[in-house]
C-alpha cells in the first residue's frame, strides 16, 4: 500500500508538476504603479455640500420662521442676531479675551492629563507590578463622575486657575490612561520576537516596536482626551469665572442673552472641532502608514 | 558546523515536544525538515534560532554555544512578520541599525534586487501581496549574513507557482554567501527541490526518524526520473514515521499534514 499510495500523493502534489510561469508572474507583479488617489476634489466638495445642505436649511427656516412672525425670536433668536452678537463681541474683542481664557485652560489641563495619563499608562502597559499596584485604584477612581469632585477642588485649589486646570486634567487623564495602557498590553508578540531575534536591547525594543506600535492607539486616546478636555472646560468655567466662554453662558443665562449663549455654543464647536483637526493634522504623519478608514473620521 | 546535541525541549505544561534530537549540519549544507503537525519542527527552529531556551543539550554554531539570539543565525518566520510603520527598504534594513548609512543602503537595494523587489524599495507593508511580504522577510533576514538560516514554512502560505518562483530566489541568495540552511516544510516537492537532505521527524515527543540524502543537481527539474525516486523515499519515510503511533487510524495517515 506504500508506494501506490506515496506515488498518487506525489502526482497531486502541485508543486513537483507545476509549469514554469514564474517569469509571467514576476512580470505581472513588477509593473505594479503608483497609488492613485481615490478621491478627487471635486469627490470632497460633493460630500461636503451634501453634509452643509441639513445645517443651511434649518439656519434659513429659522430665519423665515422669525421674521414672518411665525415663531418667537425671544428665547430662540434668529441667525442673524446670533451673527450680529458673535460680530459684536469680536468687534469689541471680548470673544477674543474669552476664546483665550478657555483655550489656555484647555491646553495646560490637556497637556497635564495626557502627559500623566501618558506615563502612568506606560507604567502599568509595561510593568506587572506597577499594573497591579495602580490599576485598581486607578479604576476605582475612574468610576467617580469627575464632576463630582468639583466641590472637593474648589475646597482645596480655591476658585481660581488651579481647580479649573485640574478638573480638565482629571477628565483628560482617564480616556489617554486606558487607551495607552491597553495598547501596550495589546502590541502584537509577534513582532516584538522579530526585534529579539535583532537582538535589540530592552531600549531600542521600546523604542524601535513598542513605540511605533502604540502610537495609533495613542493618538486615538488623545483625541478622546482632547474631546473631553472641552467638556470639562464648560464644567470649570460653569463653576465660576469671570472670562472665558463657559462664563459667557452662565452670563447669557443671568441676564436671558439667548444669542450670546448661543454664540458662546458656536464658539464652542468651531473651537472644538478646530482643536481636533489640529491635532489629527499634526499626528497624521505619525500614522501615515496605517491601513484603516481614519480618513472618513 | 551547526550541531545539535541530544536536544530536549519539554514546556512548562509537560507537553515533550523534543526528545533527544542530535543532528550534524556542515557549513553550506540545505536540510530541510519534514514531519507530521505537532512533531516539533517550530520547536526545533526556535531552540535554534534562541528564542526559546532547551530542557537539555546543547546547539553549537562553530564551536559557540547558542542560548540567546545569535548574530550569525536568521529566522524567517511562517508569517512575514513585517513591522506595518517602516517601508520596504526599511524593513529590509531593520537588523542593520548598527552598520553606517552608505554600507546598509547598499546591502538593502542589492537584497531587493536578489528578490525582485528593487521597485517597491519605497512602499509600506500593506500595499505588497502575501508573496511580495515574504520575500521582503526572507531579504531581511538574509541582509544580515547569518551563518545559519532557520526558515519555518515559509511559503506554505503561498500557491504552486509563487512558491517555484521564491524557491528560485532563496537559491539564488543561498549561492552568494553559502549560509547553512534549516528549512521546515510540508511540502515534499519544496524539499526535493531545495535540499541536500531531508530529515524526517517523527511526533510524541519529537524526534528526528529518518535522514533522505538527496545528492541531486542543481537546477533541480521536479519532473526528473531523480526527482521523482527522491519524493517517493520522502514519501515512504514518512509513512513509516507515522505508522506506529497512529497504527489505530490508517486514514489518517494519508493526511499526515
Ligand atoms: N508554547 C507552548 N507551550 C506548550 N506546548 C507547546 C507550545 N508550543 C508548542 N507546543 C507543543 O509542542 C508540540 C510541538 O509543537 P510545534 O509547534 O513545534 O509543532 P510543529 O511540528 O511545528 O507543527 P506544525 O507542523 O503544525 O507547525 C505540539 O504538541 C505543541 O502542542
Ligand atoms: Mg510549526
Amino acid at each position: 500500500m506504500n508506494e501506490s499510495a506515496a506515488t498518487e500523493r506525489a502526482v497531486i502534489e502541485p508543486a513537483a508538476t507545476a509549469p514554469v510561469v514564474s517569469a509571467a508572474h514576476d512580470a505581472a507583479d513588477g509593473t505594479a504603479s503608483p497609488k492613485p488617489r481615490g478621491d478627487t476634489f471635486w469627490h470632497r466638495g460633493g460630500r461636503l455640500a451634501l453634509g452643509l445642505i441639513l445645517p443651511l436649511a434649518l439656519v434659513i427656516g429659522w430665519e423665515f420662521a422669525v421674521r414672518t412672525g411665525l415663531a418667537q425670536g425671544r428665547l430662540m433668536p434668529p441667525p442673524s442676531r446670533i451673527a450680529a452678537t458673535l460680530h459684536d463681541l469680536a468687534a469689541s474683542g471680548d470673544l477674543w479675551m474669552h476664546v483665550q481664557a478657555t483655550l489656555v485652560r484647555v491646553a495646560l489641563g490637556f497637556a497635564f492629563g495626557a502627559l500623566a495619563g501618558i506615563a502612568a499608562g506606560a507604567l502599568t502597559g509595561a510593568l506587572p507590578t506597577a499594573r497591579h499596584i495602580l490599576d485598581p485604584t486607578l479604576q476605582a477612581l475612574r468610576a467617580v463622575p469627575s464632576l463630582a469632585w468639583v466641590p472637593l477642588f474648589i475646597l482645596w485649589l480655591g476658585i481660581l486657575e488651579t481647580p479649573k486646570v485640574t478638573l480638565i486634567a482629571v477628565g483628560v487623564f482617564f480616556p489617554v490612561y486606558i487607551g495607552v495602557a491597553g495598547a501596550i498590553a495589546s502590541v502584537d508578540r509577534k513582532l516584538i520576537e522579530v526585534g529579539r531575534i535583532f537582538r535589540l536591547s530592552k531600549l531600542q525594543l521600546a523604542r524601535r516596536i513598542l513605540l511605533p506600535a502604540v502610537l495609533p492607539a495613542t493618538l486615538t486616546a488623545l483625541r478622546t482626551g482632547l474631546g473631553l478636555g472641552f467638556l470639562f472646560v464648560v464644567a470649570a468655567e460653569l463653576m465660576g469665572a469671570s472670562e472665558g466662554l463657559g462664563y459667557l453662558l452662565i452670563d447669557g443665562q443671568q441676564f436671558s442673552k439667548a444669542d450670546q449663549i448661543l454664540a458662546a455654543i458656536i464658539a464652542f464647536a468651531i473651537l472644538g472641532k478646530l482643536a481636533d483637526a489640529v491635532l489629527v493634522a499634526v499626528t497624521r504623519p505619525l500614522t501615515r502608514w496605517q491601513d484603516t478608514a481614519r480618513e472618513t473620521l | 558546523m551547526l550541531t545539535l546535541d541530544s536536544l530536549s525541549k519539554t514546556y512548562s505544561d509537560g507537553t515533550r515536544a523534543l526528545e533527544r534530537i542530535d543532528l550534524a549540519v556542515p557549513q553550506g549544507e540545505i536540510v530541510a525538515l519534514i514531519g507530521g503537525s505537532g512533531c516539533g519542527k517550530t520547536t526545533l527552529l526556535r531552540l535554534v534560532a534562541g528564542l526559546d531556551r532547551a530542557s537539555e543539550g546543547r546547539i553549537v554554531l562553530d564551536g559557540e554555544r547558542i542560548a540567546e539570539p545569535h548574530p550569525g543565525v536568521g529566522l524567517v518566520f511562517q508569517e512575514p512578520r513585517l513591522l506595518p510603520w517602516l517601508d520596504v527598504a526599511d524593513n529590509v534594513g531593520f537588523g542593520l541599525g548598527h552598520l553606517p548609512r552608505a554600507e546598509r543602503k547598499a546591502r538593502i537595494t542589492h537584497a531587493l534586487d536578489m528578490v525582485g523587489l528593487a521597485e517597491h524599495a519605497g512602499r509600506w507593508p500593506r500595499e505588497l501581496s502575501g508573496g511580495q511580504q515574504q520575500r521582503v522577510s526572507i531579504a531581511r533576514a538574509f541582509v544580515a549574513n547569518p551563518r545559519v538560516l532557520l526558515l519555518d514554512e515559509p511559503f506554505s502560505a503561498l500557491d504552486a507557482f509563487t512558491r517555484k518562483d521564491l524557491h528560485g530566489h532563496l537559491l539564488a541568495l543561498w549561492q552568494e554567501t553559502k549560509p547553512t540552511i534549516l528549512i521546515v516544510t510540508h511540502d515534499v516537492g519544496e524539499a526535493v527541490a531545495l535540499a541536500d537532505r531531508a530529515v524526517v521527524m517523527r511526533p510524541k515527543p519529537g524526534r528526528l526518524d529518518d535522514a533522505i540524502p538527496l545528492a541531486l543537481a542543481r537546477p533541480r527539474d521536479p519532473a526528473s526520473p531523480h526527482s521523482e525516486a527522491a519524493t517517493r523515499r520522502i514519501l515512504a519515510a514518512l509513512d513509516r514515521s507515522l505508522k506506529p503511533a497512529q497504527a489505530a487510524a490508517p486514514t489518517e495517515a494519508a493526511q499526515w499534514w
